[in-house]
């Protein structure tokens, strides 16, 4: 008794000393303890622009709905369960405010490529209860899966349709074969969605889509005025979808 | 005072052990979704929330109709029903629980469920929501316990409650407000995004929510000797008259705005609930029968000889809840979602497992409300409350069929 006692006694003095002594000790290095990779690229507001001229058929953008699914490892589900981060519709599905009867023949028959906007003013964001869906200070809308409690608050607050919920287990429906070892796969009963490659920007690449898109998809500094998203912009007639909705959405479309 | 509660008939046990087997084979639909997650329901992709949430806001409407009998007691000295105010209080405490559980069996994550309180998150309705169930709760466990304690000392309500009484009644408005917020304020979502939606939340919990609980005092003077006072009840029948009026005076002041202005995107969700679109028209009919039966309340309801024709009553009160319920509990939900951000239909509909679930969250609910109504009615059967006389009369009645009530 009175050695537990003791011991506990000795334990507590140390826990205080350590508790005394670590934030100096942390501080007297002089990096943070996390280090930035220098490649890593940098903007104050990611946006994207893509050219629906160029890249409008259902198999260019299944092809980089695929790379962008493996390598984010994202379940393969068919029916209403399914969970996507990228994929393909029709002009009345994807601006369905901005549409008319006598629409262009060519554009009607186009295939628009869909995915999280990364809104300005994201709704996601603002109904979260938990912060599990945040926006970082470069515009991007990133989540912590380990974070959300699988309320789908967010999924009834985004007016685009752009997040999917881990309805069972998603790993059941992977190859675990060609998993992407580099990123974490979910648990069930979490969302998930679109991260503006995150990831791949923090070691100096592009967004696989981007990349893959030979040019059809331009992703740059939306507040800097030099940039290839600023100069596209500049040249060409874009829309954004759902402008009503109030949510600024960062990704433009060249029709 | 729960020591009364484990006394009772051998039909009071029967009943407890029927529910107590409700629960045990929902909660293996339960462990069911445990294990596997939230696959086991109708839920997807385009109509992410189903039958657990509609249950959850309809039953908003229940825990804050209490306060229909609490506020004019109170507020308006209307001292006939006070031996019913526990009552309403008792129903707000399953309610609340019941709305809990509704939301713990909805989320995917339910074991961070916390993150909620611990995280918290102001921007996020449904942080306030949390709070103010939890605040609801609270109040009526203290306000409810405490008044039934002193009716069995025979010792007047203490003073200090006073300002907690108060509170519940303002807190009760709050409660369906919140919910009505959690909906009301998302973009893309038109059959929600309307500012009437909060008082239509408020009208038809102040309808259906008092005719629940009318129908369970019914049940409840069945098997014991309570027996509620003529003229509460007919004070309690025309505010459900009022509420319901003015519910469905709501409900076309949404139908004018939406097609009077002929906005698509507020149709659409009304034209696929009444009409159907896209050749999808599973709710159609449902939704008819909200309307043709809504109406149908309101006449026996506004008839003064049918509202007093109390073999009539429970009928109109259980119409009344049948439409209310379509409306809110599964329209709402359902038309929010339908038609999807792509102006396309994907059906919804429970299953199975989901309505089992649902049945152990009701079954819960019943539970609780059996045993707060038994501690109740004991209490009130030991002081002499609102006890039933030979001649069908409350004690409270100014009775003139049986002299000795006088
Ligand atoms: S598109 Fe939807 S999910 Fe993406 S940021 Fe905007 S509101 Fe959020
Ligand atoms: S499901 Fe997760 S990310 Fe979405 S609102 Fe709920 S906690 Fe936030
Ligand atoms: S930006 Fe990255 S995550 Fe988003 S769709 Fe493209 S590849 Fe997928």
């Amino acid at each position: 008794m009175k050695n537990n006692r003791r011991t506990f006694i000795k334990l507590a003095g140390i826990a205080a000393a350590g508790l005394a002594v670590a934030p100096k000790a942390m501080a007297s290095g002089s990096a943070a303890p996390v280090k930035t990779n220098p490649e890593a690229v940098h903007a104050e507001h990611w946006a994207m622009v893509i050219d629906t001229t160029k890249l409008h058929t259902e198999e260019e953008i299944a092809e980089l709905a695929g790379i962008c699914h493996s390598i984010h490892n994202v379940p393969n589900i068919e029916g209403k369960k399914e969970v996507k981060w990228l994929w393909a519709d029709e002009y009345g599905h994807t601006f369905p405010e901005q549409e008319n009867p006598h629409l262009s023949e060519e554009v009607h028959h186009r295939s628009f490529p869909l995915l999280c906007n990364h809104c300005e003013n994201p709704p996601c964001v603002r109904v979260c209860p938990t912060k599990a869906t945040y926006k970082r200070p470069d515009g991007i809308v990133a989540m912590d899966y380990h974070r959300c409690i699988g309320c789908r608050y967010c999924m009834a607050g985004c007016p685009y349709g752009s997040r999917s919920f881990n309805w069972g287990e998603p790993r059941l429906h992977m190859d675990l074969a060609k998993l992407n070892p580099e990123f974490p796969t979910r648990m069930r009963g979490v969302v998930e969605k679109c991260n503006f490659c995150v990831e791949r920007l923090a070691v100096g690449k592009m967004p696989a889509c981007v990349e893959a898109s030979h040019g059809a998809i331009v992703f740059g500094d939306l507040s800097d005025p030099d940039s290839d998203v600023r100069k596209v912009l500049r040249e060409k007639f874009t829309i954004r979808r759902k402008p009503t909705a109030g949510t600024e959405p960062s990704v433009y479309y060249i029709i | 005072m729960l020591e009364l509660a484990l006394k009772g008939s051998k039909r009071y046990w029967m009943w407890i052990s029927f529910l107590l087997v409700l629960i045990g084979i929902g909660s293996l639909a339960y462990v069911n979704q445990l294990m596997v997650g939230l696959e086991t329901t109708g839920m997807g992709r385009d109509v992410s929330w189903g039958f657990y949430i509609s249950q959850f806001t309809y039953l908003v409407g229940l825990a804050a109709s209490g306060v229909m009998i609490v506020l004019p007691n109170y507020f308006h000295n209307y001292k006939k029903n006070k031996h019913m105010v526990i009552f309403g209080e008792f129903m707000a405490i399953a309610a609340c629980i019941m709305c809990m559980l509704f939301i713990a069996v909805d989320v995917g994550q339910p074991t961070r469920m916390l993150n909620v309180m611990l995280h918290p998150t102001p921007n996020s309705i449904l942080f306030w929501d949390m709070t103010v169930l939890v605040g609801y709760l609270v109040l009526n466990l203290l306000v409810g316990w405490t008044c039934l304690m002193a009716d069995r000392a025979n010792l007047p309500h203490p003073k200090w409650l006073k300002p907690f009484i108060y509170t519940s009644i303002i807190w009760a408005f709050s409660i369906h407000t919140v919910t009505a917020f959690l909906y009301q304020g998302l973009p893309g979502r038109h059959y929600w995004l309307t500012a009437i939606l909060a008082a239509r939340f408020l009208a038809s919990a102040f309808c259906s929510g008092p005719a629940i609980l009318l129908l369970v005092l019914k049940i409840t003077e069945r098997f014991t000797t309570f027996q509620m006072p003529k003229d509460a009840v007919k004070t309690l029948v025309k505010i459900i008259m009022y509420a319901m009026c003015v519910n469905m005076f709501f409900f076309m002041l949404e139908i004018f705005t939406s097609f009077y202005s002929n906005m698509p995107g507020h149709m659409n969700p009304i034209l696929y609930l009444f009409a159907g679109e896209h050749g999808h028209n599973e709710l159609v009919p449902y939704m008819w029968t909200f309307i043709v039966l809504a109406f149908l309340s309101i006449a026996f309801l506004v008839t003064p000889q049918l509202r007093e024709n109390h073999k009539l009553l429970p009928w109109t009160l259980v119409i009344l809840v049948i439409a209310t319920w379509l409306d809110k509990g599964l329209g709402l939900v359902i038309g929010g979602f339908t038609p999807t951000p792509f102006e396309t239909i994907t059906t919804y509909w429970p299953t199975g497992k989901e309505l089992l679930v649902s049945m152990m969250v009701y079954a819960i609910g019943a539970l609780v409300v059996t045993v707060l109504f038994k501690i109740a009615t004991d209490v009130k059967e030991e002081m002499g409350h609102s006890q039933a006389l030979p001649c069908g009369c409350s004690s409270e009645d100014v009775c003139e069929c049986a002299p000795e009530g006088e």
